[in-house]
C-alpha cells in the first residue's frame, strides 16, 4: 500500500504543529521521522491516524485521496499505530485488548476463544510469548509493547507507525524490535518509525525524513553520519558529547546499605542496595524503566518507606524521616515524571519554583507568605535558567517540557544542597533545554555536591556519570566506571553480570557498536 | 480581589507584563473578568434562567391555561395573561428582596433587602467553606450536617452556660465551629487513613447529624422543660448576636461576621503557608507529596477548615436569627452553601455576592408566594439553571451568540 | 480530579507495607466480640425469642420460629469469632478473606442481634425479609444507573434526581390515564430527560460532573416541588391518585416456604430488578457492548484509537443509566404508596450512589448492597415497634453508620473505572 501525506498543515491555536508536511510511504519500507520533542511528529501521526483533523492538506492511499473521520477510517485503509503511550486498557486481558474494537461473537456474546486463538497465531508468527490471558497491567512494558503490534497486525495493518517505541527497552530489545520491524518490512508491511535517537534511525531505516519546528527540513539516507542528523533536526551544530572535567570526588557523605524495599503486592522492587557516594560525583544508575531505580530514588526522598536497610547522608540517617525533613536536610529531588509529581500545572511558575520552599524563611512573613519574595525568586531564576515563559504567573502546566523541568530543576538546585537525586532528568526534553541541563548538573557537581542521576537512556548516563550503577530486577548488577562501553551497559541492564557482560559483547557486538566502528 | 499568590494570567491575554502592585492587580483583574465575558456570562445565565422560569411560572397559571384553550381565537389574551402572570411573579420576588415600592415608608421599603442579607448571612459562611473543600480538590456535601452540628453546640453554650454578654456569644460561636469542625474531620480522617470517599461519608454524616439532633431535642439538656415539643429552650440574651441595624431589622452582626469570614477565606487560601499547601494538594496531591506536603495531613486540616465554617454558619444562624433549636434548624443552609459555592466559583468575592443573590431569592421567592401564590420552589430552579448555566459558559455564549473572549488554546502542548 | 469514583490516593499512592493488612479481621474482631459480650452473654438465660415465617394471610401458616434466646446467640457469636480467626490468619498469610466469608459473617452478625433485639418478644421474619427487598429496589435500580454512567465514565450523582423525576412521572401518567404500566413507563422517559441535561453539560461541555449531578438534583426537588404545589395539589384527585401496581404470584416459586412469597409473589417492578441485575451482569462483562463501554471508563484514549466513539458510548450509557433509575423512581409511587409527595425520594439516590461502590461497580454487588440498606432500614423500623433500650434516633442512624463502616473499613481504597470524571476531550 502506497501512502502520502500532502501538504498536511495542523494548527493549535496560533501554534502551527505541522506545515505543509508531504511524506511518502513506499511498500515494505521502513520509514524513519526523525525530530525532537515538540517537532511535531505525534501530531502528524495523529493526523495520519484520525485522531486529528488536519486544517490543510490530504491523505492518499494508493494515489486516493482519503478523508478519515476518527481512528476507525484509519484502521479500516490499513493504518495501525502503536502509540508512545502504550493505548492498553490496564484491566483487560491481552484477548480483550486484542479484540477491542473489532470483536467477535458467538450470538451476543463474545467470542473470547476466537481472540485467545489469534492472540497465539500472531504470537507465534513473531517469536512472541504473550499469553492471552494475562492481564495487560501485570505484564512488563516489553511485552505490552508486543500486544500492541498483535493488536494492529490482528487487523490487517499494511502500514505500522511505531511512535517512539524504544523509550522503554534495552538495547537488547531494542535489536529485537529492530528484527521485527524488519521481518513485517519484508512480509510487504510499511513501517512509519517515529524516535529522536539517531543510532537506530541509522540502524534499521530505508529512508529517513527529518522535521524540525513542524516542517520537514529534508530527508537523508541511512549512512549520514550522526552529527548532520543531529544538526538537520536540531537547526544547528550540537555538541553531542558534554565537555566536563574529571570528578573531583571528596569525602564518601552518603552510604546506602541493605536496601529492602517491597511494593504494595508484596513483591521486591529494591533488593538489598548497597552503594556509597562522594561529595563531587555523579553516580547514575542505568537500567530498563521498571527495574527499581525510580522506587529506590523514591526511597531516599522518604516517598516509599523501606522494609530493611538505611540511607545515612553525612551522619544523619533518612530512613523513617518524613519527606518534609529530607528536604529540610538537604536533598533535592527531581522527579521522573515532572508534569505528575514535579509541578502543579494551574500554580504559576513563580508558584511553582517555591513549591517545597514555602516554610523557607526566604519566603515567610509574620502572617503567610512574602509575595514579592516569590516574585523576586521567580524573575531571578526565570533570567538564571533561561525558562521561556510568558512571565511568572503564567500557569506552569502551559510551558514546554524543557522549560517545565527547568522549573523543577531551578527550584531544586536553589537552596544548598547535601544531595541532588535527579531521574530521567531530561525524559521528553528538547536538545538545547538538554544541553542546558546537563551543564548545570555538572556544574553542581563541580560545587561538591554529591549527584544521583536515574536515566534509562544510555547516552544521557555515558554523557554524565563519574560511576554507573547497573540495575536489574531491583539489585545492583554491577558498578563500573562512567567510560564503561554501551553494549557491556546494555547487557547489564538485562541482567547480565559484569565480566559475563565484557565477555559476550566483544563476541556480539550489537548494531549500535558496528554502526560506531563503521564510522571509524 | 484576586486569589493567586501569583495573578493567575491563565486568561490574560498573551505577554501581559506582571503587574508589580497586588492592588492595582486587583482592580484591573476585576475588571478584565467584566469586560472579557465571565461576569457578562452570569448576568447572561441569570437572565435564561428567568426565562426559563417564566415560561414554567406561565405554564401552570390558570389564566394562562384558560388562555390557551382559545389561544387560536385570540392570541393576544394568551400573551397578555402569560406577561401578566410572570411579571406579577417577578415583581413580586424584586420586592420581597430587594426594594418594596409599595411601602409606607423607606426604612419599611428596604426591609426586603435587609431580609435578604440575613438569610444570605449563613449561606455564605457556609459556602466559604464549601469552597475551602472543593479548592482543595475535596467535595464536602456534608455542610449540612456540619450546620446542624455547629447550631446545637452553640445553642446548648447559648442557653446553658452563664457568660457575660460578649463573651457568652463568642464562646457559643466557638462552640459551632468547633462542632462543625470536628464533625467534617470525621469524613477527613476517614479519608485520609482509609480512603473512604469524602462524598458519600458526608453525605452519611448529614443523615447521621438530623437523627443526632432529634436526639438531642428529647434530651433534658435542651428541652423546655416541661414540654414534649421538639424544641429547644432559648439561647440567653448575652449569648445572641446583636441586632446590626437596630430593632427594625433582623439583620445581626452574623453578616459581618460573614464578611469577616470571607476576608479570612481571602487570606487563607491566598496568602497563607496552609492554603498554598490547600490548594496545591487540591490541583495535584501527588506534586504535593514530592514538595514534603503530607497530604493527608493536609486532607483532615481541609476538612477541618471546611466544617468550622459550616459551623460557624449554623452557629450564626442560631444565634442570630432562630435563638432555638428545632428539628428544621438548618433548613437547607448546607445544601444551597454547595451551589452558592459553585455559582460564586469558589472566590470569596464571588460567593459573598452568590450569597447575597440566593439570600434574595429565599427572602422574595417567600414574598411572592404569599402575593401571587407562585410556589417558591420555583426559587430552586432558578438557583440549579444559574448554576448550571455558569458552569457551561459556551453554552451561554452559544446561546447568546457571543463569541469566545479569547481563542481556547486547549490542545496547542500536544 | 477524581470524583465520586475516581478515587483521589490522598494516601501514599504506593504505600509499601511489610506488614498484612488487618483492617478486615480487626473490624471482624471487634464485632464479634460485641456480639459475645452484648448479645451472647448479655442475654438472659432461659428467654426466647419468636420469629414468624409466614404472613398472617397466607394459606398455609408456617409455625413460628421459637429460639433459646442466650443459646442461639453465643452460637452464632463462636460463627463470627471462628470466621474472624479465620480472617486474621488468611492476613498473615497475605490473602483476602473470601467475600462469601464475609457475607455469611455479615448474616450471622445479624441474626444475633436480631434474636438478642426480639429476645421476649417476637417479630415476623418474613415481614422483615420482604421490606428489606421492597426498600432496596428503588436503591438497586438507581445503583444500576449509576453502573451504567461510571462504567462508561461519568459520575452520576444525579441519581437522586432521576428517582424523584421518575416517580413523578410515574404517578401523573398513571393517573392521567388511569392505566399504572403507563406511568410505568413515563417514569424511564423522565429520568432519561434529567440524563440529557447530565450528558450534555457533562459530556458535550465536559462541566464537572459531580457539580453537574449534585446541581441536577435541585434542579429535579424545584421542578417536583413547583409543579406539585402548583398543578398536582389543586388537582389531586385527577393527577395525583395513581392507581397501584399489583403483585403477581409467580406460580410454583411463589410457595416456596418462607422464601417463595417473599421474593415470588411481588410486583412487576421487583421482578425487573430480577431481571435488570441478571442482564445488566451479561451485557457488561460476556459481550461486546459491555467490553467497549468498559474500555471507554477505563482508558477513552485506547477506546478511541480502536475506532470506538467515545462521547457518544457515554451519551448513550448516561441515557440508559438515568433511564433505569428513573424507571426505579417509579417504585416510590405506582410501586409503594401511590401519591407523589416532594422530596419523596428522601436521599435513596444517595444511597443508591454508595451502594454502587460497596458493590464495586458491579450489578450484582450493587444489589447486595442494596438489600444490605433495605434489611437495615427494616429492621430499625421494626426494632422501633419491638421497643428497644436504645433511643430510636439511634437506631434510624444505623443504616448510614452501616454505610460508612462500609465504605471505611471493608472497601477503603477500591479501584472503580479509571476514567470516571474525567471528561474526554480530544487532543
Amino acid at each position: 500500500m502506497l501512502l502520502e501525506l500532502r501538504g498536511i498543515t495542523k494548527r493549535f491555536g496560533p501554534l502551527v504543529a505541522n506545515d505543509h508536511i508531504d511524506l511518502v510511504i513506499e511498500p515494505g519500507q521502513i520509514h524513519a521521522l526523525l525530530g525532537e520533542n515538540g517537532a511535531g511528529k505525534s501530531t502528524l501521526m495523529n493526523v495520519l491516524f484520525g485522531l486529528y483533523e488536519p486544517d490543510e492538506g490530504q491523505i492518499a492511499v494508493d494515489g486516493t485521496p482519503v478523508t478519515f473521520r476518527g481512528p476507525s477510517d484509519a484502521l479500516a485503509a490499513g493504518i495501525g499505530m502503536v502509540h508512545q503511550h502504550f493505548m492498553l486498557v490496564p484491566v483487560f486481558t491481552v484477548a480483550e485488548s486484542v479484540m477491542l474494537g473489532h470483536e467477535s461473537t458467538r450470538g451476543v456474546m463474545l467470542d473470547l476463544d476466537a481472540a485467545r486463538a489469534q492472540v497465539r497465531e500472531l504470537s507465534a508468527r513473531f517469536g512472541f510469548d504473550v499469553d492471552p490471558d494475562a492481564r495487560i497491567e501485570d505484564l512488563p512494558v516489553g511485552v505490552q509493547q508486543r500486544v500492541e503490534i498483535i493488536k494492529a497486525m490482528a487487523r490487517d495493518a499494511k502500514v505500522l507507525i511505531l511512535d517512539e517505541p524504544t523509550a522503554v527497552l534495552t538495547p537488547q530489545e531494542t535489536d529485537e524490535l529492530i528484527e521485527i520491524m524488519r521481518q513485517l518490512a519484508a512480509a510487504g508491511t510499511s513501517i512509519v518509525f517515529i524516535t529522536h535517537k539517531l543510532r537506530e534511525v541509522r540502524a534499521v531505516a530505508d529512508v529517513i525524513t527529518v522535521i524540525r519546528r513542524g516542517a520537514v527540513v529534508g530527508s537523508a539516507a541511512p549512512t549520514a553520519d550522526e552529527s548532520e542528523l543531529a544538526a538537520m533536526m536540531v537547526g544547528r551544530a550540537v555538541l553531542l558529547d558534554l565537555d566536563k572535567a574529571p570528578a573531583q570526588p571528596g569525602a564518601t557523605v552518603l552510604s546506602v546499605r541493605d536496601l529492602l524495599v517491597l511494593d504494595r503486592a508484596g513483591t521486591t522492587v529494591v533488593d538489598e542496595v548497597s552503594f556509597d557516594l562522594a561529595r563531587g560525583e555523579i553516580l547514575a544508575i542505568a537500567g530498563v524503566q521498571g527495574n527499581g531505580q525510580s522506587e529506590l530514588a523514591e526511597t531516599i526522598l522518604g516517598l516509599l518507606p523501606p522494609v530493611a536497610g538505611s540511607i545515612v547522608l553525612e551522619g544523619t540517617e533518612l530512613v523513617g524521616k518524613s519527606v518534609r525533613e529530607i528536604l529540610d536536610h538537604g536533598v533535592g529531588f527531581v522527579p521522573e515524571d515532572r508534569s505528575h509529581d514535579g509541578l502543579v500545572g494551574e500554580f504559576s511558575v513563580a508558584e511553582n519554583l517555591v513549591l517545597d520552599l514555602i516554610f523557607d524563611p526566604r519566603f515567610r512573613k509574620p502572617f503567610g507568605v512574602d509575595i514579592a519574595a516569590v516574585q523576586a525568586n521567580a524573575q531571578q531564576r526565570i533570567g538564571e535558567y533561561d525558562i521561556r515563559t510568558q512571565g511568572p504567573g503564567q500557569p506552569a502546566g502551559r510551558l514546554s517540557g524543557g522549560n517545565q523541568q527547568k522549573v523543577v530543576v531551578a527550584r531544586e538546585l536553589s537552596r544548598p544542597l547535601r544531595l541532588f537525586v535527579a531521574s530521567q532528568p531530561t525524559r521528553g526534553v528538547d536538545v538545547g533545554s538538554i544541553e542546558f541541563l546537563h551543564r548545570r548538573i555538572v556544574q553542581e557537581r563541580d560545587t561538591g555536591t554529591p549527584v544521583i542521576i536515574v536515566s534509562t537512556e544510555l547516552d544521557e548516563v555515558s554523557a554524565l556519570a563519574d560511576r554507573i550503577a547497573v540495575m536489574y530486577r531491583g539489585k545492583i548488577v554491577g558498578m563500573v566506571p562512567g567510560d564503561t562501553p554501551r553494549d557491556v551497559l546494555g547487557l547489564m541492564m538485562a541482567g547480565v553480570p559484569l565480566d559475563e557482560a565484557r565477555r559476550q559483547a566483544a563476541e556480539n557486538p550489537t548494531t549500535e557498536t558496528i554502526l560506531k566502528e563503521g564510522d571509524l | 480581589m484576586t486569589d493567586e499568590l501569583v495573578p493567575d494570567q491563565a486568561d490574560a491575554p498573551p505577554a501581559a507584563p506582571p503587574p508589580k502592585d497586588p492592588t492595582e492587580d486587583a482592580a484591573a483583574s476585576w475588571l478584565r473578568r467584566v469586560s472579557t465575558g465571565g461576569a457578562m456570562v452570569t448576568v447572561l445565565a441569570f437572565v435564561l434562567a428567568l426565562v426559563i422560569g417564566g415560561v414554567l411560572i406561565a405554564a401552570v397559571n390558570p389564566e394562562v391555561t384558560a388562555a390557551a384553550h382559545y389561544f387560536f381565537a385570540k392570541p393576544a389574551d394568551f400573551f397578555e395573561a402569560a406577561w401578566r402572570a410572570v411579571s406579577e411573579a417577578y415583581s413580586a420576588l424584586f420586592r420581597g428582596a430587594v426594594y418594596d415600592r409599595e411601602a409606607d415608608t423607606f426604612a419599611k421599603a428596604i426591609r426586603p433587602l435587609t431580609e435578604t442579607m440575613t438569610i444570605a448571612t449563613p449561606l455564605i459562611i457556609a459556602a466559604l467553606g464549601v469552597a475551602v473543600a472543593f479548592r482543595a480538590g475535596l467535595f464536602n456535601i456534608g455542610a449540612q450536617g456540619q450546620v446542624i452540628l455547629g447550631a446545637s453546640l452553640a445553642g446548648y453554650i447559648g442557653f446553658t452556660w452563664q457568660l457575660p454578654a460578649g463573651i457568652a456569644c463568642l464562646v457559643a460561636l466557638l462552640g459551632g465551629v468547633l462542632a462543625g469542625g470536628l464533625w467534617a474531620g470525621i469524613a477527613g480522617v476517614l479519608k485520609a487513613r482509609t480512603g473512604a470517599h469524602e462524598v458519600i461519608v458526608t453525605i452519611m454524616l448529614n443523615y447521621v447529624a438530623i437523627s443526632l439532633l432529634a436526639w438531642f431535642l428529647t434530651t433534658e439538656a435542651f428541652r423546655v422543660p416541661g414540654s414534649a415539643e421538639p424544641k429547644s429552650r432559648t439561647v440567653r440574651p448575652e449569648a445572641q448576636l446583636p441586632l446590626l441595624f437596630g430593632d427594625q431589622y433582623r439583620v445581626t452582626w452574623g453578616f459581618v461576621i460573614a464578611i469577616l469570614a470571607a476576608v479570612f477565606v481571602w487570606w487563607l487560601m491566598s496568602r497563607s503557608r496552609i492554603g498554598f499547601q490547600f490548594r496545591a494538594v487540591g490541583f495535584n496531591p501527588a506534586a504535593s507529596r514530592t514538595a514534603g506536603i503530607s497530604v493527608q495531613r493536609i486532607t483532615v486540616y481541609v476538612m477541618l477548615t471546611s466544617g468550622a465554617l459550616a459551623g460557624l454558619a449554623g452557629a450564626v444562624q442560631l444565634l442570630g436569627t432562630s435563638k432555638y433549636l428545632t428539628d428544621g434548624i438548618a433548613g437547607t443552609i448546607g445544601f444551597d452553601a454547595i451551589t452558592v459555592a459553585l455559582l460564586g466559583r469558589s472566590k470569596p468575592l464571588g460567593i459573598f455576592f452568590a450569597g447575597l443573590l440566593y439570600g434574595g431569592l429565599s427572602a422574595g421567592g417567600r414574598f411572592m408566594e404569599v402575593v401571587t401564590g407562585t410556589p417558591i420552589s420555583i426559587v430552586l430552579v432558578l438557583q440549579a439553571l444559574v448554576v448550571l448555566f455558569v458552569a457551561a459558559p459556551t453554552l451561554v455564549r452559544t446561546i447568546f451568540r457571543i463569541p469566545a473572549p479569547t481563542a481556547e488554546l486547549k490542545g496547542a502542548t500536544a | 480530579m477524581s470524583t465520586v469514583i475516581d478515587d483521589r490516593p490522598v494516601a501514599e499512592a504506593h504505600v509499601v507495607s511489610p506488614r498484612p493488612v488487618l483492617r478486615v479481621p480487626i473490624t471482624l474482631a471487634v464485632l464479634s466480640v460485641i456480639s459475645l459480650l452484648a448479645f451472647g452473654l448479655g442475654s438472659e438465660s432461659g428467654t426466647t425469642s419468636t420469629l414468624a415465617l409466614s404472613f398472617r394471610n397466607d394459606a398455609v401458616q408456617l409455625s413460628p420460629l421459637v429460639l433459646n434466646t442466650k443459646g442461639t446467640c453465643l452460637a452464632l457469636s463462636v460463627i463470627c469469632l471462628a470466621i474472624a480467626a479465620y480472617s486474621f490468619l488468611a492476613a498473615f498469610r497475605f490473602r483476602k478473606t473470601p467475600m462469601w466469608l464475609n457475607a455469611l459473617f455479615g448474616v450471622a452478625w445479624v441474626f444475633a442481634f436480631l434474636v438478642w433485639a426480639v429476645e421476649g418478644k417476637s417479630t415476623s421474619l418474613v415481614d422483615l425479609l420482604q421490606g428489606s427487598l421492597l426498600l432496596a429496589v428503588p436503591i438497586a435500580f438507581g445503583a444500576f444507573g449509576g453502573v451504567f454512567c461510571e462504567r462508561a465514565g461519568v459520575v452520576n450523582i444525579a441519581i437522586e434526581g432521576q428517582l424523584l423525576v421518575g416517580a413523578f412521572a410515574a404517578a401523573v401518567v398513571a393517573s392521567v390515564t388511569d392505566n399504572v404500566y403507563a406511568g410505568l413507563l413515563a417514569a424511564p422517559v423522565a429520568g432519561c430527560l434529567l440524563g440529557l441535561l447530565l450528558a450534555l453539560f457533562t459530556v458535550k461541555y465536559a462541566v464537572n460532573q459531580i457539580i453537574v449531578g449534585v446541581v441536577l438534583n435541585v434542579l429535579a426537588v424545584g421542578l417536583t416541588s413547583f409543579l406539585f404545589a402548583a398543578v398536582l395539589k389543586p388537582n389531586a384527585e385527577t393527577l395525583n391518585t395513581p392507581p397501584l401496581l399489583e403483585p403477581i404470584a409467580i406460580p410454583v416459586l411463589s410457595s416456596i416456604p418462607v422464601l417463595g412469597p417473599v421474593l415470588f409473589r411481588q410486583t412487576i417492578i421487583v421482578y425487573a430488578m430480577y431481571a435488570a441485575v441478571v442482564v445488566l451482569t451479561i451485557a457488561l462483562f460476556r459481550t461486546r457492548w459491555g467490553l467497549r463501554v468498559r474500555a471507554v471508563g477505563e482508558h477513552p484514549e485506547a477506546a478511541d484509537t480502536v475506532g470506538i466513539q467515545v462521547n457518544r458510548t457515554r451519551w448513550r450509557n448516561v441515557l440508559w443509566g438515568s433511564s433505569t433509575a428513573g424507571f426505579g423512581g417509579a417504585f416510590f409511587t405506582i410501586g409503594y404508596v401511590g401519591a407523589f409527595g416532594p422530596e419523596m425520594s428522601g436521599g435513596k439516590g444517595y444511597i443508591a450512589l454508595a451502594a454502587m461502590i460497596l458493590g464495586r461497580w458491579t450489578p450484582i454487588g450493587s444489589l447486595g448492597a442494596a438489600l444490605l440498606f433495605g434489611f437495615a432500614t427494616k429492621l430499625v423500623s421494626a426494632l422501633s415497634v419491638l421497643g428497644t433500650p436504645v433511643p430510636s434516633q439511634f437506631l434510624q442512624m444505623l443504616p448510614y453508620l452501616l454505610t460508612i463502616f462500609a465504605v471505611a473499613g471493608f472497601v477503603g481504597r477500591v479501584r472503580g473505572p479509571a476514567a470516571a470524571g474525567v471528561p474526554y476531550v480530544k487532543g
